[in-house]
């Protein structure tokens, strides 16, 4: 393993333990507001000092990391079912449903993610959480579906597949057995590159006001941060670090994956 | 070519209409009232109705559906009743579009003066050390959130050393776009840096450049005249593709340095919950979004004779 590597995964496992852990490694509790102490610079009580409502920013930044990681997993691990599914579906019957999934799949690319995911999160009032993710995924899933039809297209006339059809595998075994797996390169190399694109979509929206309410978030952190940059830089500087040294620990990882599970790749 | 073109277009035309009825089905969809969702529960039942009368909600699906399609076709996307008062939101979004265009346009050609020397330095010296400097650079730039480096650089170019103005500055000279363009484009020159990189190396393994090394041309005029051409027409797809994604890039830039545009009209518009111009936004970016898809694509379709061929 290379340099590149090794720091994507040391960023990647901090973040990642980091969100996980949050409640543990937070001093205070999510909600917690020293009222008396707006703006404190760092000091032994706030390490990280206080936002404008007296939240500690070092507990902030964790539960910020939860939102992340939860947003980022779920947000792939749905847009990578609907979208190997689909592909399979698409790649492998051929025909009309290919042409009918595809014309699909195209609409659904033309269109720019971000907005439509701003539109629904509008429509849904207050955004939470599953709001997001879900908004997140009208578009997501588009992605994938495009790769992995392409992978099964290339696949479908092969040996391995014409022999497991001889033998009277079903459709259903085809692509679950013999199609699937070697579709896994690919598609998680692009998820890696996804899990990073929905932390920096979340922030944005976050950012933008239309993110998560109910949750902390990076984004809204440096919203806040990037209003009140002359007096408290420290927000702004921290929040934004976070969003920055993760999307680069996934993308350092993504590229590490790429080199060994999709070489061909551009 | 005709046909090939057509076939694009064509697919445009569907791209639009599945857009639009994406549009219309992401608001009528969601689950709950709009009328509660958006003015909040709280509020008076006669807002409700007369949100609900506004906006045709009371109508049955198709005939919203219709009512839109007769909007778009009458161009004026609906009625303001908030951001505008009552003016067409086709107007108040074609005030609001010049900035948008200004910044994603010079945006570009920030982009395109940083990715397309660095991206070909970094495929000459392939695997050497300019090569991985730069494409470490360029994937520090991709993880740069704008709206972390939009303050940062404002605190710096406008606090600071006072170079700039301040966010929020009138329009009147180009001064207010320089960080603007600069943030976005820098954020877009780190995706199209790997992009040239990786179109000029895949060019310099064909076997017209070896010909040309082989009867001894220079190095300079093998790069300029064999590669770069040849290189640079998918570079250039990207490169229009990517303005287009500019166009919605640009909303949490335009609400970083404050500035007017189809981004800050889009949420002030969220915030006043103006339905209309909020669909209207999301309707003209989209369309953009297409449009600037078939123009490149035929484009591509016109420069390139082995696109024609291998359709």
């Amino acid at each position: 393993m290379n340099v590149s590597t090794w720091l994507g995964l040391i960023l990647v496992s901090t973040i990642f333990i980091a969100g996980i852990f949050a409640t543990s490694f937070a001093p205070f509790p999510e909600g917690h507001r020293d009222i008396d102490n707006p703006l404190a610079p760092p000091d032994s009580m706030h390490l990280l000092g206080t936002t404008e409502d007296g939240t500690d920013i070092l507990s902030a930044l964790f539960y910020g990391a939860r939102v992340a990681v939860i947003v980022g997993l779920a947000t792939v691990a749905l847009s990578v079912t609907i979208g190997t599914l689909i592909g399979l579906i698409s790649g492998w019957y051929g025909g009309w449903i290919d042409q009918t999934l595809m014309r699909l799949i195209e609409i659904f690319l033309s269109f720019p993610g971000f907005l439509l995911a701003l539109l629904i999160i509008f429509a849904l009032g207050e955004a939470t959480i599953l709001g997001v993710i879900l908004a997140l995924n009208v578009t997501g899933w588009a992605g994938y579906a495009r790769l992995v039809r392409g992978q099964v297209l290339s696949m479908k006339h092969r040996e391995f597949v014409l022999a497991a059809r001889s033998m009277g595998a079903s459709n259903a075994r085809i692509m679950r057995v013999h199609l699937l797996p070697n579709v896994f390169g690919p598609v998680t190399v692009q998820a890696t590159f996804g899990i990073a694109g929905a932390i920096l979509a979340e922030a944005s929206l976050s950012f933008l006001g239309v993110g998560p309410q109910e949750v902390t978030s990076w984004g809204a952190l440096l919203e806040e941060g990037s209003i009140l940059f002359l007096t408290a830089p420290w927000l702004g500087i921290l929040s934004g670090g976070c969003i920055f040294l993760s999307v680069l620990g996934i993308n350092l990882l993504g590229d590490s994956l790429r080199d060994k599970l999709d070489p061909n790749a551009l | 070519m005709m046909r090939d073109a057509l076939t694009r277009l064509l697919g445009a035309i569907l791209a639009f209409v599945g857009a639009i009825t994406l549009v219309f089905l992401a608001l009528r969809i969601t689950p709950g009232d709009p009328a509660d969702n958006i003015l909040g529960d709280e509020a008076p039942e006669a807002a409700k109705v007369r949100f609900r009368e506004r906006l045709g909600l009371h109508q049955p699906l198709h005939v919203q559906y219709g009512q839109l399609w007769t909007q778009i076709a009458d161009g004026t996307l609906g009625e303001s009743y908030e951001v505008g008062s009552g003016r067409p939101v086709s107007q108040i979004i074609g005030e609001a579009l010049p900035p948008t265009i200004e910044l994603a346009l010079a945006a570009m050609l920030v982009a395109c003066f940083i990715a397309i020397p660095f991206g070909i330095l970094a495929a000459v010296s392939h695997g050497g050390f300019i090569d991985q400097f730069t494409m470490f650079i360029a994937l520090l730039g991709v993880a740069v959130p704008v709206f972390w480096s939009g303050p940062l650089l404002l605190f710096l170019f406008a606090v600071q050393w006072q170079i700039v103005p301040p966010p929020g500055a009138p329009l009147s000279s180009p001064l207010p776009l320089v960080l603007p363009a600069l943030v976005l484009g820098i954020a877009l020159s780190a995706k199209l840096s790997r992009l040239v990189r990786a179109a000029v190396l895949d060019v310099l393994q064909e076997d017209y450049v070896l010909t040309a090394r082989a009867k001894g041309l220079p190095e300079r005029q093998i790069m300029i005249k064999h590669v770069l051409r040849n290189a640079l027409i998918p570079v250039l797809t990207v490169t229009g593709l990517q303005l287009a994604a500019l166009l919605s890039g640009a909303i949490v830039t335009e609400k970083v340095f404050a500035r007017p545009g189809v981004g800050t009209l889009l949420l002030e518009a969220i915030v006043q919950r103006d339905y209309a111009v909020i669909q209207g936004c999301v309707i003209v970016i989209t369309v953009a979004y297409i449009v600037v898809n078939v123009v490149v694509d035929v484009g591509y379709i016109v420069a390139d004779p082995r696109v024609r061929r291998s359709r």
